[in-house]
């Protein structure tokens, strides 16, 4: 293990990790407004928002799926020492990282059950950039609409087809996130 | 403070709570279980409620907490010096200056905004558990969608009664899906939790739930064609500020049926008589203030 993989966590647990919690809740509780999610030096290729999401989120009770170019020694050390996660396949993970492309097909991943509709699995994306232009965005947390820049439309709008089942997507870009519930309808924009 | 962690729980507790907080905003009104800890105030004080404040709060918040309505009653009081000492948060009575407002069966009346959160205590966040009491029987309903059972219980109240007899944690139906107990809120409230710009999030202790609202989301509170739904309150204004559009207490005042009606929240009551309204019995109530 290269010592590098010791650096990088919160230097404040607690209080970052909080931080870093609203940032998260906000864009989730509003889709297509885009925060700023710091305080994370992750190893490349890991962004620094997709690093402060997986430290305030992630811990030996959830399987991590590291997808592509993420899917390298630095990164797994990474996530190990820093939250105890335990890396897994895409069927069973709970968060998923990767580049839009690297994490496909989506159906791998779990959209939870009838009756436990949470038990589904959180995607972050990386993405190159983050803006609020793109696909149109209506649903709960949107007052009229929204847009943000999906790397699709399809693929969101059969995600969306499966509410109350589904997945769950956080954007991350540099130190900025956003993110796309199952329960947001996307259009063409 | 540095006695404790940040907001009393442990890091890992916070992860777990703050996955089902997101999950329950990704499904509005779905009721995510989570592993809800002992907290040091007894289950029907508000444990869920402080375990989810606990797992959204930041250093720069400023934290207010009403108990059916007032800031200043025991549980309101012990809630808010709990989390003085283990967060170090500002606390404040007035709702405007708030970030995270904690409560207890009652929507502030002063419209909320797009920078607070509201978290709702909750006793008993399954809205079928009165007519269904299995677990596994209400999931299933909540999966198939199947909420025939409750306009059945509302129909037969207007049999009953002449009139819809649920006066507080009225169901409601989240985005044309869920069916979610608002918790005890009077149905008075019911309006405001529809379309409202800040997040709203439920927290069960004892029952393990936690489940969400996300601003903007529309909730309807269930009823009939000819039976709509009514938002009623007490037919009279505040005797101390004269509010007419504020949910009122009814207080008894003496032994030989003396009573009075004033707002029940605190703070909106207040804020106006500062601002130079007053009821019928303002005068009165200062006068007995001084005595």
């Amino acid at each position: 293990m290269q010592t590098e993989a010791l650096e990088g966590g919160f230097a404040d647990a607690p209080l970052e990790a909080a931080r870093a919690f609203r940032a998260a809740m906000g864009a989730m509780a509003r889709p297509g407004r885009i925060e700023t999610l710091d305080g994370a030096t992750p190893p490349a290729p890991l962004s620094p928002a997709a690093g402060a999401l997986i430290l305030t989120l992630c811990d030996p009770d959830t399987p991590v799926h590291l997808a592509g170019a993420h899917d390298v020694p630095a990164v797994r050390d990474w996530i190990a020492f820093h939250t105890g996660a335990p890396a897994a396949g895409a069927e069973a993970a709970e968060f998923a990282v990767g580049d839009w492309g690297a994490l496909q097909p989506l159906d791998r991943y779990r959209i939870g059950t009838a009756e436990y509709p949470d038990r589904s699995t959180t995607l972050i994306v990386e993405m190159t950039r983050l803006e609020t232009s793109g696909a149109l965005l209506r649903g709960p947390g949107i007052r009229d609409s929204a847009w943000l820049s999906l790397p699709g439309v399809d693929a969101f709008r059969r995600n969306a087809a499966l509410f109350p089942l589904g997945r769950d997507f956080f954007f991350t870009c540099g130190d900025k996130v956003a993110a796309l519930p199952r329960s947001t309808q996307v259009e063409d924009g | 403070m540095s006695d404790y962690n940040f907001a009393y729980l442990d890091e890992q507790t916070k992860r777990m709570i703050r996955r089902a907080i997101l999950k329950g905003l990704a499904v509005p009104g779905y009721q995510v279980p989570f592993a809800s800890r002992e907290m040091p105030m007894p289950y029907g004080w508000g444990t869920g409620g402080v375990q989810v404040s606990a797992a959204v709060m930041v250093p720069e918040d400023r934290f207010k907490v009403i108990d059916q309505g007032a800031d200043d009653t025991t549980n309101a009081v012990s809630i808010r010096k709990f989390f003085e000492r283990t967060a170090g948060v500002e606390t404040t009575e007035e709702t405007a200056q708030a970030s995270v407002i904690q409560t207890r069966h009652r929507i502030p009346e002063t419209p909320l905004n797009e920078d607070q959160i509201l978290v709702y205590q909750v006793p008993i966040p399954e809205p079928l558990r009165f007519l269904e009491p299995r677990e596994t029987e209400t999931r299933k309903m909540h999966s198939l969608e199947e909420y025939g059972l409750m306009h059945v219980k509302l129909y037969e109240d207007i049999s009953q009664h002449g009139a819809i007899a649920t006066s507080y944690a009225y169901p409601v139906k989240v985005e044309g899906r869920y069916v979610m107990d608002p918790s005890p809120i009077p149905k008075f409230d019911n309006p405001k939790l529809s379309g409202c710009p800040a997040i709203q999030l439920f927290g069960a202790g004892r029952e393990q739930r936690i489940y969400a609202l996300p601003p903007y989301t529309r909730v309807a509170s269930l009823d009939f064609e000819d039976y709509p739904f009514d938002p009623s309150k007490a037919d009279h204004p505040c005797d101390l500020c004269g509010a007419e559009d504020s949910y009122l207490d009814e207080v008894i005042t003496d032994d030989a049926g003396g009573r009075m009606f004033a707002c029940s929240d605190t703070d909106y009551c207040r804020a106006r008589r500062e601002a130079g309204h007053a009821g019928p019995r303002a005068t009165a109530q200062h006068e007995e203030a001084g005595a």
